[in-house]
């Protein structure tokens, strides 16, 4: 008797696949290698396959599908393109982060790079199961990242902070699933959207309905929007300036990957309405809460961890028209993002000499003239996550806000503006230190070191840097790529 | 492509000097002139080859830039703008050359950030797209702020960060105001926007406000002005000439350009209060600046007047009061730069600034003393200079239209040769004051530069036709717009 074997097109899962392997062949050879920065470039190899791979994956006429799980389309394939080049771009912060302070292991690269499939398969899930699994692969490999440094206190404190609050996220959205399963009968995204719209006439489900604000919390919690915005802080302080890299554009990007996805194709359409409100209300809340605790920050690890809760409001600005336009203005915002805000963190990085010491805002003092192109590259950075052109970050935010505008909530737009102008108070602050204040003397006591910065790191600031101009003088290349996103 | 290599040359500049080893101090100099002379080279055929008597854009250039958002790159002059590029061009290059022994400390840097600012403010004046335009708008606060943050004087962080914060608050609403035309017509191109958009009065008035907004904390408008005299106090002497002398006109220029043609029916609603504001501008700049006891604060309130009159005739006097306006544009830049700069002569050698630390230093140095008596006249409009051609139209302008915002204005000018005589006589004249006895008079290249500055001047003011040929049309066509749907809106 012929047994029928499912299908499978592994053509559909092909980068998670490559970046899959790479993290066990990572792991598999930690035995083998002495000198763990090799592993860290083998880690970057895999990530450039993957990369090449989902380039090929675009070109493909209709978007393959794996079983009803999983989809590479536009969509999903550009949300790689973020999650590898954050990946990418952590990996090379890494390698003399960790070595300077004696973590050069293995299995940060294998982590790493585990979370960063786990975020992949949240952006090409169709699946609230497949959700889920993304969602765990991903938080537990950060868990484990944020408490890397396990010889300090803070990072410890990051981990358990992550963790026990994360964990608690995670139940909510699992019992956001099991109330959108009860209620519909299926956890596939398109199937739970069929059955809203087919049951619209009845005024939906309140189950269903209870399910979603569920599903919303648990994603809330990842992206950090404010109220689930607590851990934050202490988490991105704590946390090896790397990871934190990572995990505020990474985990960020995922966390809005699914999130949308699950918004437009289960409740999208007629539904649209019901959602709307409730996430503008958490974009408002989100990005005021988010710049005005970042003004009270002196540690500038903190202030961006700060400043990513209020870019977390930014981006659900762009959600809310629940569009397409709107869902090509997000992708265009995080992809941005991922660029500046890693840049960012390269400088921390850099001027960072033991845990939590040098990330003092007093620390980037005259910066200007101990390392001119360093200052130059922070402010460049710190220019464009403003939103003032002529840099990459104003077109993620005149893009989301217009998506805002064309769903008639031009007051959006409004409350949006008001908040970069406050952000610019605490971002050029840097530059004003860098740049007008003069480096500590000896009197002061605290004599900065030399700065060295390593190759690999220069390399992600000129990535970064270049990016963030040429881009933003000339953004045609990011419009036209994000343009190409659509479900299924 | 005159505009738009205008823009590139100082960028290339900027990027040419940023190779140039941190030491080279003389090298550093003579490129910056090299690159601004040059760029000032450029911009000169934009006069001889503009044609008179056309109303419409001149050297345009479209290329697509977002062509997926509709986003066009489009830059073009008309007699608005024309001579605001000159203005920048030419200033540019006196700035550079005024701060040749001012700079000592990141010299490498200050001629960058210089000419980024020239890049951004020129862009600012032909821009042609509400969204490039943003972005030249929102561009040239960085360098501005960082000039004075850098090179200012003791309190020059307090005046950076309110500087920055001021305008970057101001034009918050302008840029969802631009989202909304742009999303109601689809485009961004200035030109298309005029001719196509048919908005409600009631919206034109909520976006007029936006915009206005923006552009009145630029001027800066009273009560909006505060930010301006800190800066000014506190910006090196090549900040405040770039500052007083083509930043401010941003403002009244982007009036004229972007919120007169974009919402004509609310031109009505917002005139009144604009001109309220101006005037009052006018006589509290003016009599704020009688009591200052420093030079430059003095003539930092001086601008806050002087700006009012140009928003006087931008709202209040038809289409005498607008060319009148533009005038006086280019006229605040020549002599207001020249205050500034004569100021910083004085402070580089005294390092004060106060009245009571000068006196009767004309005998010690008659060259300055000239010069800073053509500069005053100029700024109080003595006929035969260049301010009393531009303040005369605008008054003249006003008064067929609102007699007593003109008579008010006109109490202004008195005003004006009250403080600017005032500071004359405490600077230049009475008992010597013997701290001076060291102070030694303009050199070559400082009296070069006054020079150049008073020469157009006088030729301004003599030939004034020169400029309002190329002025007029441009006017002419937004003065019918505006009647014309005040026209209809009396029907």
């Amino acid at each position: 008797m012929p047994i029928d074997f499912p299908v499978l097109n592994f053509q559909a899962i092909a980068p998670e696949l490559v970046v899959v392997v790479t993290a066990f062949l990572v792991m598999f050879a930690e035995l083998f290698v002495d000198d763990k920065r090799i592993l860290g470039y083998i880690s970057i190899l895999g990530l450039a396959m993957a990369a090449i791979l989902n380039f090929a994956l675009m070109a493909a006429f209709a978007p393959p599908t794996f079983q009803t799980m999983m989809i590479s389309d536009g969509y999903s394939l550009i949300l790689n393109l973020i999650f590898i080049i954050a990946a990418a771009l952590s990996i090379l912060i890494s390698l003399s982060y960790l070595g300077d302070r004696e973590l050069q292991h293995g299995e940060y690269y294998a982590l790493l790079l585990f979370a960063t499939v786990g975020m992949m398969l949240m952006g090409a899930a169709t699946d609230l199961i497949i959700v889920f699994m993304g969602l765990e692969i991903m938080s537990i490999a950060l868990y484990i990242l944020a408490a890397f440094n396990r010889q300090q206190l803070g990072s410890g404190e990051a981990g358990m902070k992550y963790f026990v609050l994360g964990a608690f996220a995670s139940a909510f959205f699992l019992y956001g699933v099991a109330l959108v399963y009860g209620a519909t009968g299926s956890t596939n995204l398109q199937e739970i959207g069929n059955w809203f719209s087919a049951d619209r006439g009845n005024l939906g489900d309140p189950i269903a309905l209870i399910g979603l604000s569920l599903l919303l919390v648990g994603f809330s919690f990842k992206i950090a929007a404010v109220p689930f915005q607590w851990w934050t802080p202490d988490v991105y302080q704590g946390a090896p300036t790397s990871v934190t890299a990572f995990m505020s554009v990474g985990a960020k990007a995922a966390g809005f990957a699914a999130l949308m996805r699950v918004l437009m194709v289960s409740f999208g359409d007629a539904f649209t309405a019901d959602w709307q409100l409730a996430v503008a209300v958490l974009a408002v809340i989100t990005m005021t809460v988010g710049n005005i605790a970042a003004l009270a920050q002196k540690d500038v690890k903190r202030m961006l961890a700060y400043s990513s809760i209020a870019h977390a409001g930014y981006i659900l600005v762009g959600v809310v028209p629940g569009t397409i336009e709107g869902v090509q203005a997000v992708l265009f915002y995080l992809l941005s993002y991922t660029f500046m805000n890693i840049g960012a963190f390269a400088v921390i990085a850099v001027l960072e000499r033991r845990s939590q010491v040098g990330s003092n805002i007093k620390d980037y003092a005259g910066l200007a003239t101990r390392s001119p192109l360093l200052a130059l590259a922070m402010m460049l950075f710190m220019i464009s996550l403003t939103g003032i052109p002529p840099f990459i970050g104003f077109w993620g935010k005149l893009y989301v806000f217009r998506a805002a505008v064309e769903a008639n909530m031009s007051w959006l737009a409004v409350v949006g503006m008001i908040n970069s102008a406050i952000s610019a108070f605490y971002y050029l602050g840097v530059v004003v230190q860098m740049y007008m204040r003069p480096v500590a003397t000896e009197e002061d006591g605290d004599v900065a070191p030399a700065l060295r910065i390593s190759a690999p790191v220069v390399v992600t600031l000129v990535v970064t840097a270049i990016v963030t101009i040429l881009f933003g003088v000339w953004p045609t290349p990011l419009v036209n790529l994000t343009s190409l996103a659509m479900f299924g | 492509m005159i505009l738009s290599l205008l823009i590139l040359i100082p960028i290339v500049g900027a990027i040419v000097i940023a190779f140039v080893p941190r030491d080279q101090d003389n090298m550093i100099k003579w490129l910056a002139v090299g690159i601004t002379a040059l760029a000032l080279l450029v911009s000169l055929p934009l006069y001889f080859n503009f044609q008179d008597g056309v109303s419409g854009y001149q050297f345009e250039e479209i290329r697509p830039w977002i062509p997926a958002l509709n986003i066009g790159y489009h830059v073009g002059i008309d007699g608005l703008s024309l001579f605001l590029v000159l203005l920048t061009t030419f200033l540019t290059l006196i700035s550079v050359i005024s701060s040749w022994t001012a700079i000592t400390d990141g010299l490498k840097e200050y001629m960058i950030f210089m000419l980024l600012l020239e890049a951004a403010v020129i862009g600012v004046f032909v821009s042609l797209d509400l969204f490039l335009y943003y972005l030249f708008w929102e561009a040239s606060l960085i360098p501005m702020a960082l000039l004075i943050g850098k090179w200012g004087g003791a309190r020059r962080i307090y005046a950076a960060v309110k500087f920055i914060i001021y305008t970057m608050a101001g034009s918050t609403l302008m840029l969802v105001a631009a989202l909304v035309l742009y999303v109601n017509a689809g485009t961004s191109d200035l030109p298309t926007l005029v001719s196509t958009l048919n908005l409600s009065q009631n919206l034109q008035i909520i976006l007029f406000f936006a915009f206005a907004l923006a552009f009145s904390v630029k001027v800066p408008l009273f009560p909006l002005h505060t930010w301006l005299p800190t800066a000014h106090t506190e910006a090196p002497t090549a900040g405040s000439i770039m500052l007083a002398g083509v930043l401010l006109k941003m403002g009244t220029y982007s009036y004229l350009r972007f919120a007169i043609p974009l919402f004509p029916d609310a031109v009505a609603y917002w005139s009144p209060m604009l001109v309220t504001l101006a005037i009052i501008g006018i006589l509290y700049g003016a009599l704020v600046a009688l009591v200052q006891d420093d030079v430059k604060k003095l003539v930092a309130y001086s601008s806050v007047a002087h700006m009012g009159f140009i928003v006087l005739g931008t709202f209040s006097g038809g289409q005498q009061g607008m060319s009148g306006a533009v005038l006086q544009m280019v006229n605040h830049g020549l002599s207001t730069g020249m205050l500034f700069f004569l100021v910083g002569v004085l402070y580089e050698q005294r390092h004060t600034r106060l009245f009571s630390e000068y006196g009767g230093i004309w005998v010690k140095v008659p060259i300055f003393g000239t010069y800073f008596l053509l500069a005053v006249f100029s700024s109080v409009g003595l006929p035969g200079l260049n301010g009393f051609v531009g303040e005369f139209v605008i008054l003249l302008g006003t008064f067929s239209v609102n007699p007593i915002a003109a008579a008010l204005g006109t109490f202004g000018i008195v005003l004006a040769a009250w403080y600017l005589l005032t500071a004359t006589r405490k600077v230049m004249m009475g008992p010597f004051n013997e701290a001076n006895r060291n102070l030694k008079d303009m050199n070559m290249r400082e009296a070069g530069i006054a020079f150049a500055l008073i020469l157009f001047c006088f030729i301004i003011g003599l030939f004034p036709n020169l400029l309002f040929d190329k002025i007029n049309p441009a006017t002419a066509q937004l003065a019918e717009t505006i009647s014309a749907t005040t026209l209809i809106a009396g029907q």
